[in-house]
């Protein structure tokens, strides 16, 4: 799904921040991490996401389980952990059911769903950037993550662009 | 200026938000949305976080039960 068109650099500039590390790569905790990111964002944060280990899987470009990354361990890592749509969740996952439950009870009870929260997060152009340690770890390239990833980063980059603001560890 | 309606009563947190900011970034300077929201969070924070970012707050009014009107100018 295509990002509306939307200006936002015409709105106004604000001096808050939030920084968020996105470590676990479970539903339950990315739907916490993309929550307090494009909430931050629309109430006027300046909003930073550094996904590390298994957060990186929230912005593969394949969202289900696929063999992405370099090498034949990389790619057997790729394929277990998978991508957005084949996130667990962190308690009570039942193989892999509980994250579909709870995509319907989202739906029905009209609460953004994860998928919904990550496009909100591309239109109010959050800024998400990898981490290029667990990347070289995993056998990922920045052309295995959504275009919206803004760069790969090391601590030193991410302790400048994080200073002066909130970070929170998910 | 134009007037552009935006119903989040029936939205969550954060959809509140985002979709009012999404909606505000998408008009023109001096248009005005019309937010119907309800009491709680949204209507304590829509017209505040608004404001705080530079927008126009014209009008909090009460419509009926929980439900309000906001209007925010670009």
């Amino acid at each position: 799904m295509e990002a509306p068109d939307v200006d936002l650099g015409k709105l106004p500039i604000t001096q808050k921040k939030l920084s968020l590390i996105s470590f676990s790569g479970d539903f339950d905790k990315l739907v916490a991490t993309f929550t307090l990111a494009t909430g931050a964002a629309a109430v006027g944060y300046e909003v930073n996401i550094f996904f590390t280990f298994w957060g990186l899987d929230a912005i593969k470009k394949k969202q289900g389980r696929a063999f992405v990354g370099k090498g034949f361990l990389g790619k057997l890592f790729g394929f277990f952990t998978g991508g957005l749509r084949s996130a667990p969740v962190s308690r009570l996952n039942f193989l892999g059911l509980s994250p579909k439950i709870f995509r319907y009870l989202m739906r029905k009870k009209n609460v953004a769903t994860l998928e919904e929260l990550v496009e909100a997060a591309k239109t109010l152009e959050i800024n998400m950037y990898a981490c290029e340690m667990a990347m070289h770890i995993l056998g990922l390239e920045k052309s295995d993550f959504i275009h919206e990833v803004k760069g790969v980063l090391g601590v030193a980059t991410f302790l400048e662009i994080s200073e002066g603001g909130r970070t929170i560890f998910i | 200026m134009a007037i552009f309606k935006l119903d989040i009563t029936q939205e969550h947190c954060p959809m509140t938000f985002v979709k009012t900011k999404i909606q505000l970034s998408k008009l023109n300077p001096g248009d005005v949305l019309e937010v119907w929201l309800t009491e709680g969070e949204p209507l304590e924070n829509v017209p505040k976080s608004s404001r705080e970012q530079g927008f126009n707050v014209l009008e909090v009014s009460h419509i009926e039960g929980a439900i309000h009107k906001v209007l925010i100018q670009k």
